[in-house]
């Protein structure tokens, strides 16, 4: 994203990717023959959409597809069903509590001003709050201004919001658990946390902030896969004269009182007046560099950073569509996700079994078909089923291991087919994907799907470090983007438009 | 239903889970099948749509003088096509003004399929004077499904057991579906790749179910008239009684446009020697149209800051929109067009328009002013001048 941003400003830019296609955690593989998967990230929720015009990624190839429902199966063999209709959705949670589901509609309309409060953050480079230049003060005041615009209850609320857990937040408008459990499941994607942590509420509100963009939907499936995304911002970049090296990976950022190229693992140098990490924090300081180029405190709070990798991925290739319990047969159902959250207990047990360094026996999961939103994704007929599975932590007891791995993949397909009994016998192939497995083939530090865990502690000014969240790090044109950096993960392009600018600013 | 119901009706009607439905050519069809016409938007750009478009006036022109009496009614060349060729082309009155647009298929020596947007039969009569030529109206005998989207050849294809790729856009071909006689022809109305599929009525709905039949694996999707309403804006496509009237509507002069004020400059062939409204079209070609009919892209910031003046995100319309809105110059103050459809594009992530602006205004990107109503009043939003179309994939034509 830098590289298309600075491209397109005019400016000589080589990308190099260590692995043989870019994208990083975005990538689309024909693991098994005929089956496309988005290996690692699936769904796309908050690309920005000026960065789709800005780059023209239409015509690049890169198509969001709407993902238009969740239904979470239950114990009981009852669901709970989120559809793309209004009156649908209100007339299902009457179903379970008429009280709920006229609360949903005001708890709807606070989320939304809650997250037009915090996006502007989101496209601003943050102020750090402990300077006193012109441009830092500019933008606390600005800042400051934008909170007291909001009036008290409003306030109050994005407090509650900073500080709670998402189920004591919930606690606050439903009674209905299965919804709780639901809601609350999206503030724990790719921390190690539980939906009784505080600080989880906050990313509650991600879900509405797409909506504010115009794009209608908050999540969505590109077609393709992921990869697709990554591709047709490659396209972009090349489009602007950016070359793209893949298979070439970089083994140190060379520093001689200014970062001045790098030098490849194959012992390739290339001279370069600016260098720019997407890689995660710590492979951006203390491996490309080597940390005594650094101020110690710096080196210290990097060091400090959490990464904590939570989540596993499985892959499966289908010879037919599972029909769920609470929900039999084939239909639109499998056009949206399935979220395995039948109850706040469930996943904070599932959280239980993490906290002591076990993976989940029962985990919280995120299901979508992908082939059944873009058929391109499966032989005509057959279907791929993407299961995002937290929690499985990185510092497993005694470490992972082939044989961990296929029991981690035997809790999740059996906790499935308790679902959704005989889904085992229609899967074809089965990847396991561990943190340990994500480190290994993407590169992010101990399998983090954010490049750093998303939490309030590591966000906006102090992501990635106090005084180092402006894109420039402490070596002068070295400079960092990415997930872990402002405003963090998710396919969101931002980080990289904002530390292109950056650059762009510094007259670089 | 005192409307008339098309040849697929008991198939589109079961589909109809909101019983949304427009009316076209006397007919309904449906707007959308599902409570929200998004998937089936995404189907024309993702995988295929399938759509019902009997309405579409259709005659049949045989005979000897078949292609004269054509080739004096439209503006393109139609005594050059060959066989197997379908035209898009308007048509106008003796002053050069459109009265229509519609296709013409070459579908053999001397035979020819015309459609139109208005019932065309009584024109055809008026020109067919002494000319050796028989019209024949059949509307109602010929259905029509439109198949469009990425995976519309494959969908196609596997229905006709037969390649289609050497099938070039703007072609025909005779085939056969489990046995139902049909015409192929690589057109629609989405500027996507796609088909149309041509069939006696009485058969219409065996094609419906192997179409289905097939495609569903595919992702085929039943899509209705809300859905196609945003490709055809992406595909700068204009419409009948939206974009321009029809001459023969018109009740006043300024009403009327021609088609080189309507971006149709190229249906208008050079090298023809009669045709109606040649000698106007002539004069006015080499004058230059006063008016231009060209894309307008609304500008973000300039959307955003108008909603932010007022406490609010910015507001798109969930629908494309088809009323009549003022278009000024940059300076705001002087109007120097108007735009006539609208809408937000799913794909482009773009507030888009179709226009009419006054030629010296029309330069692709000029800066011009867009009226926004926001919060019941009238503001101004920059737009852009942007070349149609909006969307142009090279598997449109590839």
């Amino acid at each position: 994203m830098t590289a298309a941003y600075l491209a397109r400003a005019g400016k000589k830019v080589l990308v190099l990717e260590r692995r043989p296609r870019v994208g990083g955690a975005a990538v689309t593989e024909e693991i098994f023959p005929g089956f496309k998967f988005s290996m690692f990230s699936y769904v796309v929720s908050l690309l920005r959409p000026e960065i789709i015009r800005d780059l023209d990624l239409a015509r690049h190839g890169l198509h969001i597809l709407p993902l238009e429902s969740t239904i979470t199966p239950m114990e009981n063999g009852d669901y709970l069903a989120a559809w793309g209709d209004h009156d649908e959705t209100r007339r299902e949670l009457y179903r379970h509590s008429p009280r709920d589901a006229e609360a949903y509609d005001e708890y709807g309309r606070l989320m939304h001003f809650m997250a037009q409060a915090v996006k502007p953050i989101l496209s601003m480079v943050p102020p750090d709050p402990t300077s006193l230049a012109p441009s830092d003060l500019a933008g606390l005041l600005r800042l400051g201004k934008h909170f007291r615009g909001l009036g008290a209850e409003r306030l109050h609320a994005l407090v509650k919001l900073m500080t709670m857990s998402s189920a004591d937040f919930l606690d606050e408008w439903f009674e209905t658990d299965v919804l709780k459990a639901t809601k609350s499941a999206s503030g724990i994607i790719g921390t190690f946390l539980g939906p009784r942590s505080p600080g989880t509420a906050y990313v509650l509100l991600h879900h509405y902030m797409g909506e504010l963009d115009g794009v209608f939907r908050a999540w969505g499936f590109a077609k393709g896969g992921t990869g697709a995304v990554s591709e047709s911002i490659a396209a972009a970049a090349r489009s602007f004269g950016a070359e793209i090296r893949c298979d070439a990976a970089v083994a140190k950022v060379h520093v001689n009182g200014r970062a001045t190229g790098v030098v490849l693992e194959n012992g390739d140098e290339i001279a370069a007046r600016v260098v720019v990490s997407s890689l995660d924090p710590r492979r951006t300081f203390l491996e490309l560099l080597d940390p005594t180029q650094l101020p110690s405190d710096f080196v210290a709070d990097i060091k400090r950073f959490k990464f904590r990798g939570s989540s596993g991925k499985v892959n499966l290739a289908l010879d037919s569509l599972p029909s769920f319990t609470c929900m039999p047969g084939i239909g639109r159902q499998h056009r949206g996700a399935f979220s395995i959250s039948p109850s706040v207990d469930y996943i904070e047990r599932a959280y239980d079994d993490a906290k002591y360094g076990a993976f989940s026996r029962r985990p919280y999961m995120d299901i979508v078909f992908p082939s059944m939103i873009d058929p391109g994704m499966a032989p005509p007929g057959k279907h791929v089923m993407s299961v995002f599975v937290q929690y499985a932590p990185y510092h497993l007891n005694g470490g992972w291991s082939d044989a961990k791995r296929e029991a981690f993949g035997d809790a999740v397909v059996n906790t499935l087919e308790e679902f959704a009994p005989g889904f085992k016998s229609k899967i074809l192939h089965r990847q396991v994907l561990t943190p340990a497995d994500i480190e290994r083939i993407t590169g992010l530090s101990e399998g983090n799907i954010f490049a750093g865990e998303l939490a309030l502690h590591q966000l906006f000014f102090l992501r990635p470090a106090p005084g180092w969240a402006k894109f420039a790090t402490p070596v002068r044109n070295y400079y960092q983007c990415g997930s872990g950096t402002h405003p963090g993960g998710g396919i969101m392009g931002a980080s990289g438009r904002l530390a292109a600018l950056r650059i762009l600013k510094d007259g670089l | 239903m005192s409307l008339r119901t098309t040849p697929f009706h008991s198939r589109t009607a079961a589909l109809s889970e909101g019983q949304a439905w427009r009316r076209w050519a006397g007919y309904v069809v449906a707007s959308s099948y599902e409570l929200s016409h998004d998937r089936e938007y995404h189907a024309i750009r993702n995988s295929a749509a399938l759509f019902d478009v009997s309405p579409l006036y259709k005659y049949l022109v045989t005979g000897r003088d078949a292609a004269r009496l054509l080739d004096h009614v439209v503006t393109r060349n139609v005594g050059k096509a060959a066989i197997g060729q379908v035209l898009y082309t308007p048509w106008c009155d003796h002053d050069g003004k459109q009265i229509d647009d519609g296709t013409i298929s070459v579908l053999g020596e001397q035979r020819y399929r015309m459609t139109s947007a208005d019932p065309t039969l009584r024109w055809l009569h008026l020109n067919a004077g002494g000319l050796d030529v028989a019209l024949e109206d059949v509307s109602e005998r010929t259905a029509a499904l439109s198949l469009q989207g990425p995976s519309a050849r494959e969908i196609v294809q596997l229905a006709a057991q037969r390649d289609l790729s050497k099938l070039k856009y703007f072609r025909l071909t005779e085939a056969a579906i489990r046995g139902i006689p049909i015409t192929i022809s690589r057109t629609g109305y989405t500027g996507d790749l796609g088909y149309e599929l041509w069939v006696d009525a009485e058969q219409a709905l065996e094609l419906w179910d192997a179409l289905i039949d097939v495609g569903t694996p595919y992702g085929i999707t039943p899509a209705g008239m809300l859905a196609l309403d945003v490709a055809r804006i992406e595909a700068g496509l204009l419409l009948i009684e939206v974009d321009y009237f029809s001459s023969r509507h018109a009740l006043i002069e300024s009403q009327k446009s021609s088609p080189l004020e309507l971006g149709l400059g190229w249906t208008v062939a050079a090298d023809k020697e009669r045709y109606n409204g040649k000698a106007a079209l002539d004069a006015e070609r080499l004058r230059g149209p006063s008016w231009q009919f060209t894309g307008l892209t609304v500008d973000w910031n300039s959307l955003e800051r108008l909603y932010a003046d007022v406490g609010l995100p910015p507001r798109l319309p969930s629908q494309a929109w088809r009323t009549s809105v003022p278009v000024y110059e940059q300076g705001g103050r002087r109007q120097v067009g108007y735009a006539t459809s609208g809408g937000w594009s799913p794909l482009l992530k773009r507030y888009m328009a179709l226009a009419h602006l006054e030629t010296s205004s029309a330069a692709p990107g000029t800066s011009v002013r867009m009226e926004i109503t926001v919060e019941h009043r009238r503001k101004q939003a920059t737009a852009r001048v942007t070349p149609l179309p909006f969307f142009n994939p090279e598997r449109k034509r590839a």
